[in-house]
């Protein structure tokens, strides 16, 4: 039950990028094709799975454990930042055709706010390490969710004709804007 | 490019959120009110005028490749500085803006002005450039946080001068998309003008 | 660059070293240099949440504190003592009902279980409609001052209760009562010490 509360609450109620502004960057700069942004989607959700895992056992059996929880800042970024390389290597060896897939997005990730940010809310969530798991998924499946649909609305509005200073970023995040009011109407669900 | 010049591009030419579209994610979620956007924006500047100044003087020691993880970490541990000065004396600011503190260091501002400018340029320059892209960063969230909590809840700054509660909508998360899109037009608008 | 360094492995392997062990050192000093007004203020945030919700105590209700473990997470009690005798206890409670998802209150019972006062702690409800059980936002939650949750039914008046729900908020009065609710419970099935 507590698993399926946290799944829902992330994806729909408190969706990562349109009610806790979380992974913008990549929201409004990637998601002008569906293909791309499923592709960053992808890349995204491997990386935060594996982070938060990571950074999870660190923040309790290193950081907790010698109570130094004042470098959680400075060692989560150093992980990710770690990992994005990682991934990048392992990626080349093990799958070239994953690689030439989500190969371009992955340098990008290091600065995407919202796998930090999952990371840290799921230590100060208190969540143990399933639901840690379960709860980086979900997140995940949530920006890959308004990721997709806004580039599938971005995608139609290139052919409609929109005021000149309207153009481009300014209509994108007013989009964005009603999308978020749609997803407003989950809230409750939980 | 004159001292001058330097330090203000960053207020309207190259306003990192409302030109150069960096940072929009505390840029739209800590400000539903004009402190919270204030407050935000300090942090961020003492973050950006620190690790300028910093990477501008380590430069030359350090080696190319390791660049980026040095600079990750100069900012990070300036971004720990002020997690653990505002919990200290401004806690319930620190309160407010949450999560959103510790995410200083993906801010892309931040590292993209330590890798841009100051590797390149010397002390003065490089300070000079973090002061002005940081107000000018400050002055971006103060006016959205403002016009947000005007529209919202009918107040400024804490002030309350219209009674009831206002257009809801624009201290929700839909509001803080609406507005930033309509505050962009209006500064390319007025850019426009002045180029 | 004429004097860039030479990216050779010794020389990136001790610069890594060295700004990270510089870092650590900055930080290890101001963390040591904060601890002492970051606790303090922790307390004083505690300890204002407290007064509001018991009557006049002089303990130092945070350092008596205890947790009560309950359905879904834990409760944690401060009891008020004035001259070494209890008055009241602040109890903070949580529900996962909320429009918004979980919200945090402060309980604050009489010795007998009757509620002295109540206030939010943290919530993610809608503003200008769930967030009314505020004090600052509207004189909502006074009703529940001075009740006997032993002879005051807490749901809200659509369920068969005696709390009128806040218009337009229903979900929200009702996990409201839910958070008061389990604090009562808590401390009547042995909360007490």
């Amino acid at each position: 039950m507590e698993y399926i509360i946290i799944v829902i609450s992330a994806i729909f109620v408190n969706n990562i990028v349109l009610a806790q502004f979380l992974g913008i960057c990549p929201f409004l700069g990637v998601s002008s094709k569906v293909e791309t942004s499923a592709g960053m989607a992808g890349a995204v959700t491997f990386v935060m799975v594996i982070a938060t895992i990571v950074t999870y056992l660190l923040q309790k059996y290193v950081l907790a454990a010698f109570g130094i929880a004042f470098m959680q800042t400075i060692t989560f970024i150093l992980v990710i930042a770690s990992l994005v390389q990682l991934v990048e290597i392992i990626l080349k060896k093990v799958s070239p055709a994953m690689y030439q897939a989500l190969g371009i997005f992955l340098p990008l990730i290091t600065t995407n706010c919202a796998v930090l940010g999952v990371a840290i809310l799921a230590v100060q969530k208190d969540y143990n390490l399933m639901e840690s798991v379960v709860f980086a998924i979900s997140n995940a499946v949530g920006f890959g969710l308004a990721l997709i649909t806004f580039a599938g609305l971005r995608e139609h509005m290139e052919l409609v004709n929109i005021p000149k200073g309207m153009k481009g970023v300014p209509i994108a995040l007013v989009v964005a804007g009603l999308l978020a009011l749609a997803f407003m109407g989950f809230a409750g669900l939980v | 490019m004159s001292q001058w010049k330097n330090f203000s591009k960053g207020f309207f030419k190259e306003n990192p959120v409302l030109v150069l579209l960096l940072g929009m994610c505390p840029t739209l979620g800590v400000t539903t009110s004009a402190i919270n956007g204030l407050g935000m924006g300090l942090a961020t500047t003492f973050v950006l005028v620190m690790s300028n100044l910093v990477v501008s003087m380590v430069k030359s020691q350090i080696p190319d490749k390791v660049r980026i993880p040095s600079f990750i970490v100069i900012i990070a541990s300036f971004v720990t500085m002020v997690e653990l000065l505002m919990q200290a004396y401004v806690p319930s600011l620190y309160d407010q803006l949450g999560l959103f503190i510790p995410l200083i260091v993906v801010n892309c501002i931040v590292l993209g002005r330590a890798e841009a400018f100051a590797s390149k340029n010397n002390i003065v320059s490089s300070l000079i450039d973090g002061l002005g892209m940081g107000l000018g960063f400050s002055m971006a969230l103060t006016i959205l946080g403002g016009i947000r909590e005007l529209l919202g809840s009918g107040s400024f700054f804490g002030f309350k001068f219209i009674q009831g509660d206002g257009m809801l909508v624009f201290v929700l998360a839909p509001g803080a998309f609406l507005a930033l899109g309509y505050l962009i037009v209006l500064i390319n608008k007025i850019n426009k003008k002045t180029a | 660059m004429a004097n860039k360094k030479e990216s050779t492995f010794v020389s990136m392997v001790l610069t890594l070293f060295l700004v990270t062990f510089i870092a650590s050192a900055a930080l290890g000093y101001l963390y040591e240099l904060t601890k002492g007004p970051i606790a303090a203020s922790k307390l004083a945030k505690q300890t204002e949440a407290i007064k509001k919700v018991v009557p006049e105590f002089d303990n130092e209700p945070g350092e008596e504190s205890y947790k009560v473990e309950v359905d879904g997470g834990t409760l944690e009690f401060f009891p008020a003592k004035k001259n070494g005798e209890l008055i009241g206890t602040a109890i903070s409670t949580f529900t996962n009902n909320g429009f918004g998802g979980t919200f945090k209150i402060m309980v604050g019972l009489l010795p007998d279980g009757t509620i002295h006062n109540i206030s939010v702690l943290e919530h993610k409800e809608t503003p200008g409609l769930g967030d009314k059980m505020q004090k600052n936002k509207s004189d909502w939650s006074v009703q529940f001052n001075g009740k006997n949750p032993a002879n005051f039914q807490l749901k809200v008046t659509k369920d068969g209760g005696d709390v009128d729900a806040i218009t337009a908020s229903t979900i929200s009065s009702r996990a409201f009562c839910d958070a008061v609710v389990r604090a009562y419970n808590a401390y009547m099935e042995g909360g007490q010490k």
